[in-house]
């Protein structure tokens, strides 16, 4: 990765909520046209992290760049401008709105009504319905169905069309493969993947190293709400960062695992599926 | 409002738009449980009470009702819609009725004057009512109850202190009476051409304007709406005060039409208009509703509510009727919005 400005830098980002530190001197850069792989245990703060970066946080101290230049989100609205773009871990999606409509909260298409602005309905359900069908998700062909009436991980879908469709510069993902079927799923690492190469900086947020290898140039690991590896592609092994990915804890149990794996596959380690 | 090719039943006929597929799409409608209602409850009447309640002055009694309730319940069923409620109109109402009557019958000020500060007086207290739920992080019910006896008791000691009396008369120039307070035709209160006035705006934010979505967003999720970029914050102080000053219009409306203004009354509308809402088919938590319902509620409301001095039966009996109504209300339309979101082409792909 060529050492021009990052996209988004962090520089010693503090967050608590009230008395509870959750986010400790925290310092990353991403760069245009990489992904960025955030991980970490459950409760280590990669949500916050990238909620701060979303606007829907103000860090409590430290600061964020954008192109070299300090900006401060006071709302999510802020950050979108700036073109970041995020699907959140949980919501997103609204069960009694329509498709077309949900896809295009606060951000709504309009048209001319004589001298009125009036919401484009044909134009945000036909938007929204070609945004999901490219996601593999061919059944949802009519952008007046309901949210409420989708499965979870086509309201996912749903989400991450969403933020694609209007992301400029970043990308982030949190924990965008949970829901999914293996299909979408190896979806949303093409649509990654094709981001990175539209030139988008990804951070992407995963359990499964499976999905982190796969598409990671840059990993950063978080262990309770502090930065404990930042490292790029190829410096580390696959067990070095699943263990790291556990929080660091699990490191004798998953060793001996993986030795008695290795025993037993004449040496060989669990093989990455991607 | 849904494209033409969708057939609910089956998919396999998909572009015959018959009266199935009409029905159907109506079904999926937060009003179709009220229009449903409203036909019942008409036909009840119309039968129960014999010809006067199907002639003009049948008509007005309960339309000079519905609109007084209906410019309230508009704004009620957006702030419902949003997840929000508003209890202070009750104290709103006669409060900028007074200040009118006050301002411009007791002081004799001309009445643009007083219009112009009854108006300001409600969307002042609907801004307080927005700064305070955002604030305190309160539920609304709570905040509002707060600033409605706030204002009532504001009211009662500014009247006394004023006045020295708790009523005060106005007799409105005649271009005023004849703007807001005469009656068309000798009984139809010009307050139900405003009503239809408020529809049409009501009707194009909610239903048209970008603004509409922001409101089931808000209402459906409120941390997304605001991760989505929607400035729920000014968007929630916009809906309150919108409440406030649909009240103080009716509380001018009043003044105009009775000549006189109370520091009491106004109390009823605060669950009548929660009701005509709920029974035009608005979920009370928020996301789901529609203008049409709400008027179709108050109308059905309306009708209940006058429509039992037609026939013979104990006034008393439609209270029971309203009550049954509201239950029977919100069963149907859960069963309705089920049906909406189980809604699907069943194509299969
Ligand atoms: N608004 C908040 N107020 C108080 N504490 C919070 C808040 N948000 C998060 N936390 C705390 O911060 C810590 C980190 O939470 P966060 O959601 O960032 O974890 P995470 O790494 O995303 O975990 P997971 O993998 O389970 O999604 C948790 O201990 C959580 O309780
Ligand atoms: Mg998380």
């Amino acid at each position: 990765m060529a050492e021009n400005t990052p996209v988004l830098e962090l520089r010693d980002v503090n967050k608590s909520f009230g008395p509870i530190d959750v986010l400790h001197d925290i310092s990353l850069k991403v760069h245009a046209g990489e992904v960025l792989c955030l991980l970490g245990d459950n409760g280590a703060g990669k949500s916050t992290l990238i909620k701060t970066l979303a606007g829907v946080h103000r860090p409590t101290s430290g600061t964020i760049l954008m192109d070299g230049d300090e900006v401060s989100f006071d709302r999510p609205k802020d950050a979108q401008d700036r073109g970041i773009s995020t699907v959140h871990q949980f919501g997103g999606t609204f069960p009694l709105m329509t498709i077309g409509r949900s896809f295009f909260v606060g951000v709504e298409p309009t048209k001319k009504f004589g001298p009125l602005k009036i919401f484009d309905r044909k134009t945000a359900n036909e938007t929204a319905v070609k945004a999901v069908q490219d996601f593999g998700i061919t059944r949802i062909d009519d952008g007046d169905r309901l949210i409420g009436g989708l499965s979870g991980g086509e309201r996912q879908s749903l989400a991450i069309a969403r933020a694609v469709h209007f992301g400029a510069r970043v990308l982030i993902l949190d924990e965008p493969t949970a829901a999914l079927g293996v299909k979408q799923a190896s979806h949303v690492l093409r649509i990654v993947l094709e981001a990175k190469k539209r030139g988008l900086a990804v951070i992407f947020i995963t359990h499964q190293v499976t999905h982190a290898m796969a598409v990671g140039d840059h990993f950063a690991v978080l262990i309770r709400g502090a930065l404990a590896a930042n490292f790029m592609r190829g410096e580390k092994s696959r067990e070095e960062i699943t263990d790291l990915m556990a929080g660091g804890e699990a490191l004798a149990d998953l060793d001996s695992i993986i030795e008695g794996y290795m025993e037993t596959h004449e040496g060989h380690p669990p093989a990455p599926v991607a | 409002m849904n494209s033409a090719t969708q057939s609910v039943s089956t998919g396999t006929h998909g572009a015959r738009p018959g009266l199935g597929v009409t029905l159907g799409r109506l079904a999926r409608r937060p009003e179709a449980g009220s229009l449903l209602g409203m036909v019942a409850v008409f036909l009840f009447f119309a039968l129960s009470a014999g010809t006067i309640f199907v002639s003009p002055a049948g008509f007005a009694s309960w339309l000079n009702v519905a609109a007084e309730i209906g410019i309230v319940a508009l704004p009620i069923g957006i702030l419902m819609i949003a997840g929000e409620l508003d209890l202070s109109i009750g104290a709103v109402i006669p409060a900028s009725s007074l200040t009118l009557a006050i301002i411009s019958g007791y002081y004799g000020l001309p009445e643009p004057i007083g219009i112009a500060a009854a108006l300001a007086f409600g969307l002042l207290v609907g801004a307080i009512n927005g700064f305070l739920v955002l604030r305190t992080e309160v539920p609304s019910l709570i905040v509002t109850i707060g600033t409605m006896f706030a204002v009532m008791g504001l009211t009662l000691g500014l009247s006394v202190l004023l006045t020295g009396s708790t009523s005060t008369n106005i007799v409105p120039s005649p271009f005023y009476k004849a703007l807001l307070g005469q009656f068309v035709g000798g009984m139809f209160q010009v307050t139900i051409f405003w009503w239809v006035g408020f529809i049409i705006v009501a009707a194009f934010l909610l239903h048209l304007s970008p603004f509409g979505n922001w409101v089931y967003a808000l209402g459906g999720d409120k941390i997304s709406a605001r991760n989505a970029g929607i400035p729920t914050e000014r968007l929630t102080i916009t809906l309150f005060m919108m409440s406030g000053f649909c009240a103080a219009f009716v509380g001018v409306g009043q003044a105009m039409v009775y000549q006189s203004a109370q520091v009491v009354g106004g109390q009823s509308f605060i669950f009548n208009s929660i009701m005509c809402v709920v029974i035009g088919g608005v979920l009370l938590t928020g996301g789901f509703g529609s203008v049409a319902g709400i008027v179709l509620g108050t109308i059905t409301f309306s009708i209940v509510n006058q429509g039992i001095y037609f026939t013979g039966f104990d006034p008393n009996l439609g209270s029971v009727i309203i009550g049954a109504l509201l239950l029977l209300a919100v069963l149907m339309n859960d069963t309705f919005r089920k049906m909406a979101l189980t809604y699907s082409t069943k194509k299969k792909s």
